[in-house]
Formats: structure tokens, C-alpha cells, sequence
């Protein structure tokens, strides 16, 4: 079987050697034009004037677009048609494309692109929760409310209560390769578009919509990114958009792509929010009642911002059975970028407000905070009793928290070092250390049910050579990999046999963004399909050969057997294809069992959950601030690995970006709506040093409950939430500057001045 | 300007004709087709254009994105595409990156497999340092980390030898300190349209000549910001002076308890330098930047250059290091404090350049203190360095001095005279603390808020009483 191995990425030997082909390395035609956008200067306001004499003017320029060239403005949104490809009138955020330039080269069209000279009558800006809240500036009529019990009610009758407000920032994917696609005009007014895309399909039916094309015309392929994080999930839409339409006047190939500070202005982020929460409990810290209010800050268009939103509700409860709950969900309208899909897609914000509940009951009772969130737990599936159920009414089949979490507290001898760090704060009057240990319960699923579909195709060629293809993207993840080992597994050959192709909207149509962690589940039993299919005729046909049944047809080793004759894989394959037996499929697969009403907030939006812990210790500086993460033991449910070497690399890297999005990634906009944070020289993503100087990480194993491929589970978003242990974590270093009376209030990113701020908090109640 | 003559891969190249503010990372990519080396941010901070460039005194990783095609005059590169063998056998380091699943998007892998390649061959064990300037957003930097550990121990391929060999065998025996003449036989570049005129001095003489009558020039020596003016603010530079060439600014001398440290010195040198004898210095030339930020700029440009955030000063000025200036033939020197006037406004006449800096050798109590919202490879939000003398208990003499208070570095005077006669005690400290609001008012950016710089400021002051009382204050020194 070559499921199940530790591959590594198919395209290593290519990417360790500079071989590894991106969109910008593809090389174009030398008459190609390369584009840049001339960017809005304010926040909010109309555009009165626009001057692009001196664009127009400068060397190299061939063409500039300005809202009146085009009749009809085409639009870039994934959702409601709210975002022109460029600013019609009114400005929107600072940062919005206003105009286009198609230049002889990258450098001559960015330097033209800030010649224009723009006139603006600006108008107040909403930039912040505060301001959108005062304005009732939001996307949908009001909040969205979920309620379950009465939470009102078992609030009120609860021996203790608590309540909070906190911050958590935003975060900027920094996919390393940035936005860059390319238009390609083919004969008869179609088009080829090469995108750096987690979703072909959006980007072909986007261009298709901005061209007047039926779908069929428009042709995008991608065969990697250079990192996504679902920061390529809708994004990428104004840059193959662009191309395509001045490649369709102009009649010449067309590149775009963002230098890396027009990228972090111009895209979105992920959502930052305003958490409150309203807690009652009983002695053991057991949540009787609450209530949340996500105040997510969604910048100026609607995006993916709504099931962003509905999925941070959808994590409001982590791995806590919370029998009376209230959700209430405001997706606030701000002249900011949009804001937009990035791993976890909401789950982490949902998470991290129960994790900061959790917390604050421990510190009221002055228990050990695993204690609290065990008490919470919801019941274990094997224990017997009545079904728990999601705040959103989902039965919870397959909880392994419990005893995934007693393992890893064994492992990375939380108890033992929690009180070793005790007494070593005792003993030190500026450092100060913290530990924390945090469960994550993801759901596996799109929430949009229909996306829950894949398709693929493989052909065999009469060499015995296979060709793999589907609607998946690889972004670094290893998804390619994965699923060539799957297929592999059907035609009993090693994965190397297997020819990974390029995504390609021409081979397999639509697809679903590769996002939700979806991609082998779907990707996987869809390539799978398709190989059956092919394994059943080729058996069929041996058997009829042989004079025996098609199940008695062994495909292992490379080898094909039946009735005692052992033949290589390619020989077999040639005989069929002189046969005339069709050696090529497509394959499908609808993920099961699924069902979601989102208006009422009921029913079963996830086929299964994906579960993991981790522990992570710190050390702050109480005079800075300054704060590191010193240890961290992982501990992931990745079912039964497809390959557990690729799957280790998503925890690992995951869980690092989390803690990331917690402590040194901050944005910071300033009062006129500018982000001052829009390279990495001021937006600081975690650098090789900040990973923990102890770094222990394991998976599960224990196989999925559900039908998925090979048994295994989702891994791509899941594990970013074990970064919230890092928070977790630092609020424990910081209640250590205390005497236990006061809550450390952390609000996050913890930079090194917030925690300096919650110490001074501490030390002035203290 | 005249050709400029390099090793690309093992096989010289000429270029002629081209601006002198084309970077490497786009004539690789542009004009070479050589798109391995990625770019990833275009301003030095992600490290996916990190080639290797060796010259006489050795092989170091640099970002092609800020580096200008003049300034590997006479040198060697050796890109991604280089560090196979001829036969085309991988590299030790991408050997382990393969079997440690060291890449997955794959985007930042050239730039570390090059940093990887150099730091093996020169036997660096510093990973997390050598690789600091390499950002990676997908692996968690652990497996890239067991890559390297891995390959540390392989033998060095023998072609990645060869550039040095052949730079060596380029120089004239009697000469060592002229860049080699390089004769390479290569055809010619790109054409470019724009030309402006750059200036290739090889002393420092001819330098001062040059620019007396060219007040108005750029004067390039690492362009790890001039690269930026070019890449990210799109400026027209000219004229232009490179300086890499001027090797008599390039020495560092000892003499008398002194440091003489030319403008030319590199941060990655001076490091070297200052290791035993200051090595709290050191340890805050170690987050400089990043190794190949380091590996280009010059001790000059930060003081030139008169940013308010830049590292080297602070600590310089705590050192109560005295700057030399030439103009034309006229040398001067002034204490360091002196020549930042107010925010990017220098004592430095027109013609006049910084040429070297001298400093005490050994500082027993300096200690140089840096915050920033990560630790390596960013840009101070504030940067204390503290210089006290302690005799039999009382301070008999105080140099402090911060970058990012205030809009040049600046001494904390008022702290200095609050400390400066009274006895070394946490009181004395206490009541000190309330001058550094007299001192400086700071302002609020996206690194930190002004009250944040203002606490954390005087915190330092505390820090640095713990620390040199023994006291453990630094989160980096806790094991885990």
C-alpha cells in the first residue's frame, strides 16, 4: 500500500533545486503586457477627478483603464457583485484599485501606476468596530442569532458568573508567493488563465462574467502556489480579471501580479473582532449558560465574509457541552480591505473567545484551567447517556477529547511542569513562565452544503503510465501527493507512478475551492472513484480472459494477478488497450450525511469533527513585556493518515501560524484608514527563532469514524487552532505577576506591549 | 558606465549597458530566465532571492532583490540553480531538505536551500541566525531546522568551492587588495534606455575627489536601504557611487584600546570584531537585520543614513565613539552624538562623507537592549544602550543613549545626571526613572505606542540594574 507512507512532497526534488515552476516563472511571449493598478490614496470618498495624462505618458505604457473605458464594470466578488474590479465613483477603502496600466514590463507599469493625479472629495470613514456599531454600518439586516436553551435564564440562577470583552487582531496570510495571474487569449476570443488560485473554477467563471463568455471559452489552469492559506481564495479574482480583459483588447498575453506592499493594501485578511462574553457556572467550573457577541470587523465588500462569520459561531463551543447558549454575530461594514478567508475561516475566532471563558472561570475559581475545560467536555462517544448536541444542534458522535487530551497531558508532563513553574516563578522576580493546555474540535465540512463535491479524472495509457488529475490545488499542503497515493493504492503501483497534473478547469469542471480543509477528503474519494473504475474494467477483462471472477484480479506491487499468471501493470494496460477497453474516468464524490440550515442555525453542517491539544509553555519579561514561547507538545487527530509525513508538516506549520496570528503578527492601520503594516519590514510573521526551542509533535492514529478516504481525517485548518495554547499560555505568565485575584484580560496579538499593559493590569489590582 | 564582469553559475558573465540600479533578482529572472530565486517581498525581508556571492575574503548569502548589478563587479554568484553538481547531483543541503520535509509550498525553499548551501560550507552551526532572514509560512521552520542539522556534517561539494578558486586566481599576487580585473570573456547584457552614470571608485581617495565634485550623489555601499529607494519608492538615483570597491574603508584597526572601524566595515564583521571585547554589542549586532542584510550593509550606511531606528548608534554612542568625516582632503572628528542634528538632518557637509568610526575595544558594563515586536530580523521599536562606570559603589560616570525615542539617537542626559555621583541601588535607579520623560517624547507607530516606548524605556534602566547585578532578564536566556 502506498497510502499511508511518508512520502515526501511530490515536488520537492523540484522546489530544493529552483525547478518548482510558479506563475511569474512561466515564461510568456515577449510581446506580453504586465499590469499594475493605481491605488486609492483615502479611505472613503468620491473620486472627482482623475488625471492620467502623465500615466499615460510615462515610457513603456501601453494602455490605461479608467472606470469610464469600460460600459459595464466587471466584478471580482465571490459572493454579491459588490466589488467592480475598479472603484466606479466612490472609494471604498485605501488601497482599492482605481484605474489600470498595461505596461511593457512589471517596473514601467507600477512606475506609471503613480503618476495619476487624483482629486477626491473625502467623507468621514468608518475604520473600526466602534464606528461601524455607531453608524449601523453592516452586511445583512442585523446580527445573526443562535440561540439554544435559555441561556438568559441559567445565567441568572448560577452560583458564579463572568463576564469580558476582549480584541483579537486580524492576520495577514503572507503566502510567500504573492497574487500574480496571467491571461493567455486563444483563438475565436477564448482564453487561458494561468492563477495562482485556491479556486480555478471562481476564477473562470469570474473572467467568463467580465468577458461575456460562457464558461466553456475560459480555460484556467494552475499547477501550484506558492502558499494560499485562503488568502487565494477569492483574492485572486481582480488579477486574472485584469488580464483578461486587456488581453481580449489588446490581443497580447497579459501577467499581473502584486508587488508585495500593493498586496497586503489592496487584499483582505483574516477578520479581526470584538469578543463579549456572559458566563454563568457552578463550583467546578462547569458553564451553565452563556453568551457571545462576535463584533467582526469585515472591511468595505461583502466577501466570504458571512460564512466566515456563521463559522466562528459555528466554534463558539470548541469541545464544551454548552446546553444554554446565545450567539449573537454582527458582520460590520468598515472602509477597510475586505476581509476574508484564511485557515480555519472564523473557527479560530469562534475558539478562542470559549478558550479566553475558560481562562477567566479558572482564574475566579483558582483552579488549574484544564481542570475547568475538562469539566466542560462534552461526554465521551463511548460513554453511555442521553446525545449532546452543538449549540447548533448537531449530535457530537465521535468526541475523543478526553482521552486525546489525558495523552497528551501524560506526554508533555503538564502536571509535573505546571508546578515546577510555579516555584520557579517564586524564585524569579522579572521572568516569569506560564503553561497552558487547550483542546481543539473542528468540523469538517463546507457549510455552503452543495461545495461538499469533487471530481477527477485519471487516465491510463497503453504504456501503463498513469495521469492524475482533479479539482484540488496544491499550495503546499502535499494534497497532490496525497491523493496520487490513494490512487496508486487502487492500481496497486508505487505513488511515483503516478503523474500529477496541473489543476485545469478544461479537465475537471466545477470544482470547489480548495479550502475547508476539504481537499483529500473530497479530492481524494473523487480520484479514488475514477481509479476503481478503471481497476474494475482492466479486472473484468483479465477475468473474462482467464475464466474467473473480476474480485480474484490482485493489483499489488506493480503487479497485476489472476488465476496464478502474474503480469507487470503495463502490460496489462497495453492488452487492455488493444481490447478496446476504455482506459480512462472521471470520478465523483458528494460528501455524505450532510444537511445545514444556516438562517436557523440547525442541523448537521459537518460530516465529522477533527480533534487535537496542545501544550505550550512561555516565558515573559515583566519590565518589556517580551515573551517567547519556550515548549510545545502537539498532539493532532489526523484519523488514519494518508501520510502522516505531510500531515506532521500541516500541524507543525500550522500550529506556528497560530501562535503567530496570537502574539507577533499585528495590524495596525492608522486614524486616516492607511495600513502602516503592509510589508514584512513592519508585519512580523513568526521567523525561525520563535518556534519552540522544544517542539514534540504527534498524531492520533486512531481511524475516523466516518467513510472518509483511507479513514482519515482533514488536517489543513484544524491544527492552526493549537495555537491558542500559546495565548493561553502567556495569560497563565501573566497571571503569575499576581496574586490571583485579577484576571490578566490578554487581549491578542499579545505583543510585547499588550502583555506588558494586562501585567500593569495585574500589578494594580494586586 | 563600464561593463560589469561576474561568475554566474560557474560561467562569467558581462553586462553592459544596463542601468546601475538593476537588481540582480530582476536581471536573473528578466533577462537570464534564471526564475529559481523567487521574489517575495522586493525590499530584504523574506529572504527568496537569497543567492551565494563570493569574493577574495569568502562566500556569503546576500538578497539579489536589493542588490545592484555594479556591486558584484569582479565577484562570483552562484544561485539556486548552481548549487547541483556538473553532473547534476544535489547538494547535501537539498538532499535533507527532501528527507526532512523541509519545503511544502516550496515558494521560500531556493532561498533557504542557498543560505543553507553558504552556512554549511563556511561550518556555520548558528542555524537560527543563519537563518533569520529567510521567512517560511508553511513548515514551522522545524524541519527546515533538522535539514540543516542534518547536512552540517556532509562534506562540502567540491563545485561549490570553485568560486572562490577562481576569484583568488583573478588576483595579482603583489595586489591583494585590488579587485580583481576580472577578464572574463562573455558577450554583453541587455540594452537599457536610461543610463545614469555610476561611479566604481577602488579608493577611497578617488572617492573624496568624486564627490566633492558631486555633492548631490548617491552613495551606495550595502543598498540594503538605497535598494529599497529603488524597489519600493521607484527613485531615479544619480549620479551614483558604489563603495564596495573602496577597500581601505573596509579595515578595521586596534590601537591603543581603540577600534578604528572603516565606513565600509560590514555589520557582519564588525560583529566578528566587537565579539570578545563587547559582546553585548555583539549580541545586538545579532539581530540586526539578518544575515544577509548584515552580510551587505556597512557600519557608515547606519550611521549615514541618520535613521532614528538604526542599531548601530545607540550602542556607538553609549561607547562614546568619536565619527570621522572626510571632505575632499580635509578629515574631521566629532563625538557621534553630535552629528545627528534632528530627524534625517546630519553635520555632514556637501562632499562629505563618513569614513570611519573609533570606539573603545572593551566596555565591561555596556549593555545594549533591544525591543521589537519579533525578535530577529525587525526593526527596533525602541533600542537602550547603557554604558555606566561603577566605582566603590557609587556612579561616577553614565552614557545612555536610545534609538527610537526620539527623532535621531539620542543620549539620555537627564537620566545620565540623575544617575551620575549617586550609589549604584535600586533607589538611586527608582528615582532616575521619572527623567527619561525629560528626555525624550517618543512617538506612537505601528512598532509600539509612545507610552509603551516611554515605560518600557526606564524598564530598561531597571533591567540593566538586575542584570549587571546578576539578576537573569532576558526571556532569550531561559531554557525550556
Amino acid at each position: 500500500m502506498t497510502m499511508g507512507k511518508p512520502l515526501p512532497h511530490d515536488a520537492a526534488p523540484l522546489h530544493v533545486t529552483g525547478q518548482a515552476r510558479y506563475i511569474d516563472d512561466i515564461p510568456l511571449p515577449a510581446d506580453a503586457l504586465h499590469l499594475a493598478f493605481g491605488l486609492s490614496t483615502i479611505a472613503h470618498g468620491e473620486v472627482t477627478a482623475m488625471d492620467l495624462t502623465a500615466v499615460r505618458a510615462a515610457p513603456g505604457v501601453v494602455a490605461v483603464l479608467s472606470p469610464e473605458d469600460f460600459a459595464e464594470m466587471p466584478d471580482c466578488s465571490p459572493s454579491v457583485h459588490d466589488e467592480p474590479l475598479l472603484a466606479t465613483g466612490m472609494v471604498h477603502y485605501l488601497g482599492q484599485p482605481l484605474f489600470l496600466v498595461a505596461a511593457d514590463s512589471h517596473l514601467a507599469a507600477r512606475r506609471a501606476a503613480r503618476l495619476a493625479k487624483m482629486t477626491y472629495r473625502e467623507l468621514p470613514a468608518l475604520l473600526t468596530v466602534d464606528d461601524a456599531l455607531a453608524a449601523n454600518s453592516r452586511f445583512e439586516q442585523g446580527p445573526v442569532i443562535w440561540t439554544k436553551g435559555d441561556p438568559a435564564a441559567a445565567i441568572a440562577k448560577a452560583p458564579h458568573t463572568v463576564e469580558g470583552s476582549f480584541e483579537v487582531g486580524g492576520q495577514e496570510h503572507f503566502y510567500l508567493e504573492g497574487q500574480v495571474a496571467a491571461c493567455l487569449p486563444q483563438e475565436g476570443g477564448d482564453v487561458t488563465i494561468l492563477s495562482s488560485t485556491q479556486h480555478p473554477t471562481e476564477i473562470q467563471h469570474k473572467v467568463a462574467h467580465a468577458l461575456h463568455l460562457p464558461m466553456s471559452s475560459v480555460r484556467v489552469e494552475v499547477r501550484r502556489m506558492g502558499g494560499g492559506f485562503g488568502g487565494k481564495e477569492s483574492q485572486g479574482n481582480a488579477l486574472a480579471i485584469a488580464c483578461a480583459v486587456v488581453a481580449t483588447r489588446t490581443g497580447r498575453p497579459c501577467k499581473m501580479r502584486y508587488d508585495r506592499d500593493d498586496d497586503m493594501m489592496i487584499t483582505g485578511k483574516r477578520h479581526d473582532l470584538r469578543i463579549l462574553y456572559r458566563a454563568g457556572f457552578d463550583d467546578a467550573g462547569r458553564v451553565t449558560g452563556l453568551e457571545f457577541t462576535h463584533l467582526f470587523r469585515c472591511g468595505w465588500a461583502q466577501d466570504l465574509s458571512l460564512p466566515v462569520a456563521d463559522r466562528a459561531m459555528l466554534h463558539a463551543d470548541n469541545c464544551y457541552h454548552l446546553p444554554d447558549i446565545r450567539i449573537e454575530s454582527h458582520r460590520l461594514k468598515t472602509h477597510t480591505q475586505s476581509a476574508t478567508a484564511f485557515r480555519g475561516f472564523g473557527g479560530p475566532q469562534g475558539m478562542v473567545g470559549v478558550e479566553r471563558v475558560m481562562d477567566h472561570i479558572a482564574q475566579m475559581l483558582g483552579r488549574d484551567p484544564l481542570q475547568v475545560r475538562r469539566a466542560n467536555f462534552y461526554r465521551a462517544a463511548e460513554v453511555a447517556g442521553p446525545v449532546q448536541t452543538t449549540p447548533y444542534h448537531m449530535a457530537v458522535e465521535d468526541f475523543i477529547g478526553h482521552e486525546l487530551v489525558a495523552e497528551l497531558e501524560r506526554t508533555s508532563d503538564y502536571t509535573k511542569r505546571r508546578a515546577e513553574i510555579a516555584a520557579w516563578n517564586a524564585t524569579s522576580p522579572i521572568l516569569k513562565r506560564g503553561i497552558a493546555l487547550t483542546p481543539v474540535k473542528f468540523g469538517i465540512s463546507f457549510t455552503l452544503t452543495h461545495l461538499n463535491q469533487a471530481g477527477a479524472l485519471v487516465h491510463v495509457y497503453q504504456d501503463g503510465s498513469i495521469q492524475l488529475n482533479h479539482g484540488g490545488t496544491e499550495m503546499g499542503q502535499g494534497l497532490f501527493q496525497k491523493v496520487a497515493q490513494v490512487v496508486a493504492g487502487v492500481f496497486g503501483v508505487d505513488a511515483g507512478a503516478v503523474k500529477i497534473t496541473a489543476t485545469d478547469t478544461g479537465k475537471v469542471p466545477n470544482t470547489s475551492a480548495t479550502a475547508a480543509s476539504s481537499g483529500s477528503d473530497l479530492n481524494g474519494m473523487a480520484a479514488r472513484a475514477a481509479a476503481e473504475t478503471i481497476r474494475a474494467r482492466l479486472a473484468a477483462f483479465l477475468a473474462e480472459k482467464h475464466q474467473t471472477t473480476p474480485a480474484k484480479v490482485r493489483f499489488a506491487d506493480g503487479l497485476v494477478t489472476v488465476a496464478g499468471e502474474t503480469y507487470d501493470f503495463a502490460r496489462v494496460a497495453n492488452w487492455a488497450y488493444q481490447a478496446r477497453v476504455s482506459l480512462s474516468s472521471t470520478g465523483f464524490y458528494a460528501t455524505p450525511k450532510i444537511v445545514w440550515d444556516r438562517m436557523r442555525g440547525t442541523g448537521r453542517p459537518f460530516l465529522y469533527f477533527a480533534y487535537g491539544a496542545a501544550v505550550t509553555e512561555v516565558v515573559i519579561d515583566t519590565l518589556t513585556g517580551e515573551n517567547r514561547i519556550l515548549r510545545a507538545d502537539l498532539l493532532h487527530d489526523t484519523g488514519t493518515s494518508l501520510n502522516p509525513a505531510l500531515d506532521i508538516g500541516q500541524v507543525e506549520g500550522a500550529y506556528v501560524q497560530g501562535a503567530g496570528w496570537l502574539t507577533t503578527e499585528e495590524l495596525v492601520w492608522d486614524a486616516k484608514g492607511k495600513l502602516t503594516t503592509h510589508a514584512p519590514s513592519t508585519y512580523k510573521i513568526p521567523a525561525c527563532s520563535d518556534r519552540p526551542r522544544i517542539f514534540n509533535v504527534a498524531l492520533w492514529g486512531k481511524p475516523n469514524r466516518e467513510d472518509t478516504v483511507g479513514k482519515s481525517k482533514a488536517v489543513g485548518e484544524p491544527p492552526f487552532m493549537l495555537g491558542i495554547s500559546a495565548l493561553m499560555a502567556l495569560s497563565d505568565a501573566v497571571a503569575a505577576c499576581g496574586d490571583g485575584s485579577t484576571y490578566p484580560a490578554l487581549d491578542a496579538p499579545a505583543t510585547a506591549e499588550r502583555v506588558l499593559a494586562a501585567i500593569k493590569r495585574m500589578r494594580a489590582h494586586g | 558606465m563600464t561593463g560589469i564582469a561576474f561568475l554566474l553559475n560557474g560561467t562569467p558573465v558581462r553586462v553592459e549597458g544596463d542601468t546601475p540600479t538593476r537588481t540582480l533578482l530582476d536581471w536573473l529572472r528578466e533577462v537570464r530566465g534564471l526564475s529559481g530565486t523567487k521574489e517575495g517581498c522586493n525590499e530584504g525581508d523574506c529572504g527568496a532571492c537569497t543567492v551565494m556571492v563570493t569574493d577574495a575574503t569568502g562566500s556569503r548569502a546576500l538578497n539579489a532583490c536589493i542588490l545592484f548589478l555594479p556591486q558584484l563587479h569582479g565577484k562570483a554568484v552562484r544561485t539556486v540553480e548552481g548549487l547541483s553538481g556538473p553532473g547534476g547531483e544535489m547538494h547535501p543541503v537539498q538532499e535533507a531538505m527532501i528527507t526532512h520535509h523541509g519545503s511544502q509550498c516550496g515558494f521560500c525553499t531556493p532561498g533557504f536551500v542557498v543560505s543553507m548551501a553558504v552556512a554549511q560550507m563556511n561550518g556555520r552551526q548558528d542555524h537560527d541566525d543563519v537563518l533569520a532572514g529567510n521567512l517560511c509560512r508553511c513548515t514551522g521552520y522545524a524541519p527546515i531546522i533538522r535539514a540543516a542539522e542534518a547536512a552540517a556534517s556532509a562534506p562540502v561539494p567540491d563545485w561549490m568551492q570553485n568560486d572562490r578558486s577562481f576569484i583568488l586566481a583573478q588576483i595579482p599576487k603583489s595586489d591583494a587588495t585590488t579587485p580583481p580585473p576580472v577578464s572574463l570573456d562573455a558577450p554583453g547584457g541587455s540594452g537599457g534606455t536610461h543610463v545614469p552614470p555610476a561611479f566604481r571608485p577602488t579608493n577611497s581617495d578617488d572617492l573624496a575627489d568624486w564627490y566633492l565634485a558631486h555633492p548631490d550623489a548617491t552613495l551606495i555601499a550595502g543598498a540594503t536601504d538605497v535598494g529599497l529607494w529603488v524597489t519600493k519608492q521607484l527613485r531615479d538615483l544619480a549620479p551614483i557611487a558604489f563603495l564596495n570597491g573602496v577597500t581601505d574603508l573596509q579595515q578595521i584597526e586596534r590601537q591603543g584600546g581603540l577600534l578604528h572601524v572603516g565606513a565600509g566595515v560590514t555589520i557582519a564583521t564588525l560583529r566578528e570584531a566587537v565579539r570578545d571585547g563587547l559582546p553585548s554589542f555583539a549580541e545586538l549586532l545579532r539581530r540586526y537585520a539578518s544575515e544577509q542584510v548584515r552580510n551587505a550593509a556597512t557600519i557608515g550606511g547606519n550611521i549615514a543614513n541618520g535613521s532614528p531606528i538604526g542599531d548601530g548608534p545607540p550602542a556607538l554612542i553609549a561607547l562614546g565613539a568619536t565619527l570621522h568625516l572626510r571632505r575632499g582632503d580635509e578629515m574631521r572628528s566629532l563625538p557621534l552624538e553630535s552629528f545627528f542634528l534632528d530627524y534625517r538632518k546630519q553635520d555632514r557637509r556637501p562632499g562629505e562623507f563618513v569614513a570611519g568610526i573609533s570606539f573603545p575595544e572593551k566596555a565591561p558594563a555596556l549593555r545594549c537592549y533591544k525591543l521589537s515586536k519579533r525578535f530577529d530580523q525587525d526593526i527596533s521599536a525602541l533600542c537602550g544602550c547603557f554604558n555606566l562606570t561603577v566605582d566603590q559603589d557609587r556612579i561616577t560616570a553614565a552614557r545612555i543613549a536610545f534609538g527610537g525615542m526620539a527623532g535621531i539617537p539620542k543620549r539620555a542626559t537627564h537620566v545620565e545626571q540623575a544617575l551620575t555621583g549617586q550609589p549604584w541601588t535600586e533607589a538611586t535607579i527608582a528615582k532616575a526613572l521619572p527623567a527619561f520623560a525629560q528626555d525624550f517624547t517618543p512617538l506612537s507607530d505601528m512598532r509600539a505606542s509612545a507610552a509603551y516606548r516611554l515605560e518600557a524605556a526606564a524598564n530598561l534602566l531597571r533591567r540593566y540594574f538586575h542584570d549587571l547585578n546578576g539578576t537573569p532578564v532576558s526571556v532569550l536566556e531561559v531554557a525550556p
